[in-house]
């Protein structure tokens, strides 16, 4: 055994030459795959994109019969039910995460804190079954009756909720997508929370704060980049669901003022359409929408995930 | 400054209130879903539901051929992606010397890990459908494949992590070159965990509709070639729901809950196995 043979030696060499260009080459394959979606994509929304350059952006109009494509309503559906979902979501999450961090008797907190994580990983088309089959006739029955009689008559916002009670549309969208992305910023924020130092909350009770003022005026303060960044994780989600829009939002083409009117998404619209599409203008259209989508969401979930750069990656266990 | 005390004490009541009230509903509506799936989704269950095929419209059947589409192509992916993540989290864990390019490839893992999944459905339309010429369950699963790597490459880097130098130490100190260590100390000693990180891969993957509803696209029969259109759960119960057939739509939640209680016992399962994972003290 003193002398290691040369044979084995090199056979040791040669091996460590192979994995480590193998493991290189497999984080290589990561950085190639976003690469290979940019530039694929492009290429295939290339022929829309110089077909009409930036009315694409502009136009409402989306006839597959004229073949004039434009991505108005997509984009303003997909804004819309997104911002719906956050201002839904985000106030009912802080609140989730304010009981379970601060609230929530110990024995509770864990089984509620894992019944949320579990919910976030149930699969969005659950969400969008349920959104078309449940949640749209009680909207349609119940609520939005209600709100076209009332809100509908004020002045201003009352525009947002006028016409007839479809049940599906651009608001029942952004609610199914909110119910979605709850669990999630729910678990994005209470991990942002745990992270706040005992003894900064410690010496706020000590001052005789009460349990609000010390949330209000240590832990949100401490943790606002985090919150931040949960909050834009959870919108880059519901900017490219798909399956949970898609049930609900009605696919119309077109821009309404109403809430209550069908609209469409990006994402709903290549769904629904891609694999219908009839002519290379048609489907080109449809991959430059995917296009306007990555953009939007690489742009959000790239910001987002600089703010939670700061914090230990794995306090953030359901990132 | 009594009344002063009273306001900021009502204040107090008042926000915790309103977060309970927050918890309560939030808990209402994920319930309701629950309840709902639960309800409709059992009276489909049955005998037939796992020994027929889909059926035409207004017959009745079963959902065997997307059920077996499903596990071909989430362990086809699974073939695919796991390699390439472990390796990739290796590299990031062991390997990773230059901080630049380690910080860059953890970044865009970290971006395709939130992409949206119908892009990469486009994707793969776009470099393997339409290069093919047809749809297939090949690229339903390298679909599939390109959702489960980012996760596991980030799942395998924390894991490998928590394996404690002192071994490699000793390892590299018996004279072992890097790749000996790893694949015969630290794969070893990471197993559990690594293997946790693969669940929830699959539990990631096997609910997924958008990437494969233009790569595996659907077949309403029984078909083993993965040169051809195949069957799978998600997008039987995307069609199935939206169809005004009510064989179809009772299909449809039967297939939603089967997901929901695979991915849900998966999810289970990997949580089990992180919290009796050594050295492992977070309360979760």
């Amino acid at each position: 055994m003193a002398v290691v043979s040369g044979k084995r030696a090199a056979r040791q060499r040669s091996g460590e030459r192979y994995f480590r260009t193998a493991t290189l080459i497999a984080a290589m394959l990561v950085l190639a795959l976003l690469g290979g979606v940019a530039v694929s994509l492009l290429q295939g929304a290339w022929p829309a994109l110089a077909h009409f350059k930036l009315a694409f952006l502009t136009s409402e109009i989306w006839n597959p019969v004229t073949g004039q494509f434009g991505a108005l309503a997509p984009i303003y559906g997909t804004v819309m039910t997104s911002l719906i979902a956050m201002l839904v979501a985000v106030p009912i999450g802080f609140g989730v995460a304010i009981f379970l961090t601060e609230l929530c008797p110990r024995g509770l907190r864990r089984p509620v804190g894992v019944a949320i994580e579990l919910l976030a990983a149930v699969p969005s088309i659950i969400f969008g079954i349920w959104g078309l089959f449940i949640l749209a006739p009680i909207l349609q029955r119940h609520v939005q009756p209600w709100l076209i009689e009332h809100v509908g008559r004020v002045p201003g916002i009352g525009r947002l909720f006028q016409g007839p009670p479809f049940g599906i549309g651009v608001l029942s969208a952004g609610l199914v997508l909110a119910i979605m992305v709850l669990p999630f910023i729910a678990a994005v924020m209470r991990d942002v929370f745990e992270t706040v130092p005992d003894v900064l909350k410690e010496s706020g009770y000590a001052l005789g704060a009460t349990t609000w003022e010390v949330i209000w005026n240590v832990v949100v303060p401490y943790s606002r980049i985090g919150m931040v960044g949960g909050v834009m994780l959870g919108l880059g989600r519901a900017l490219g669901e798909t399956m949970a829009v898609t049930f609900v939002i009605g696919n119309a083409h077109r821009v309404s003022a109403s809430l209550l009117a069908p609209g469409t998404t990006i994402s709903a619209s290549i769904a629904n359409e891609f694999t219908e599409a009839v002519g290379d203008l048609y489907t080109s259209s449809l991959i430059a929408l995917g296009v306007l989508l990555f953009l939007i969401t690489f742009a959000v979930i790239a910001a987002a995930r600089f703010m939670l750069l700061r914090l230990d990656r794995r306090a953030l266990s359901a990132v | 400054m009594i009344r002063r005390r009273q306001v900021r004490k009502l204040g107090n009541a008042v926000a915790l209130c309103l977060s309970l009230l927050a918890t309560l509903i939030g808990l209402f509506c994920l319930g309701a879903i629950f309840w709902t799936l639960i309800a409709r989704g059992m009276s489909g269950m049955s005998v037939q539901l796992f020994t027929q095929m889909t059926p035409p419209p207004g017959g009745s059947g079963g959902l065997l051929n997307a059920i077996y589409g499903s596990v071909v192509m989430t362990v086809l992916g699974m073939l695919i992606g796991a390699p390439i993540g472990i390796l990739a989290g290796t590299y990031l864990a062991e390997y990773g010397r230059d901080a630049r390019l380690s910080n860059l490839v953890r970044f865009v893992n970290d971006v395709l890990l939130s992409a949206p999944s119908i892009i990469v459905g486009l994707f793969v339309y776009e470099v393997l459908v339409v290069r093919m010429g047809h749809f297939s369950a090949l690229a339903g699963a390298v679909a599939l494949a390109i959702i489960a790597i980012p996760v596991t490459v980030r799942t395998t880097e924390d894991m490998l992590r928590l394996v404690p130098q002192n071994m490699k130490d000793a390892s590299t100190a018996l004279g072992a070159y890097p790749w000996r260590t790893i694949t015969s100390i630290v794969y070893p000693a990471a197993r559990s965990g690594i293997v946790t990180g693969l669940l929830l891969a699959v539990a990631r993957v096997s609910g997924e509709t958008a990437p494969l509803l233009f790569t595996a696209l659907n077949n309403q029969f029984w078909s083993k070639n993965l040169n051809a259109p195949i069957a799978n759960l998600p997008v039987v119960i995307f069609q199935f729901a939206l169809s005004p057939y009510k064989d179809w739509q009772q299909l449809a939640w039967s297939g939603a809950l089967l997901i929901t209680l695979a991915i849900l016992l998966l999810s289970v399962i990997a949580r089990l196995i992180i919290s009796a994972l050594p050295g492992n003290n977070t309360q979760r």
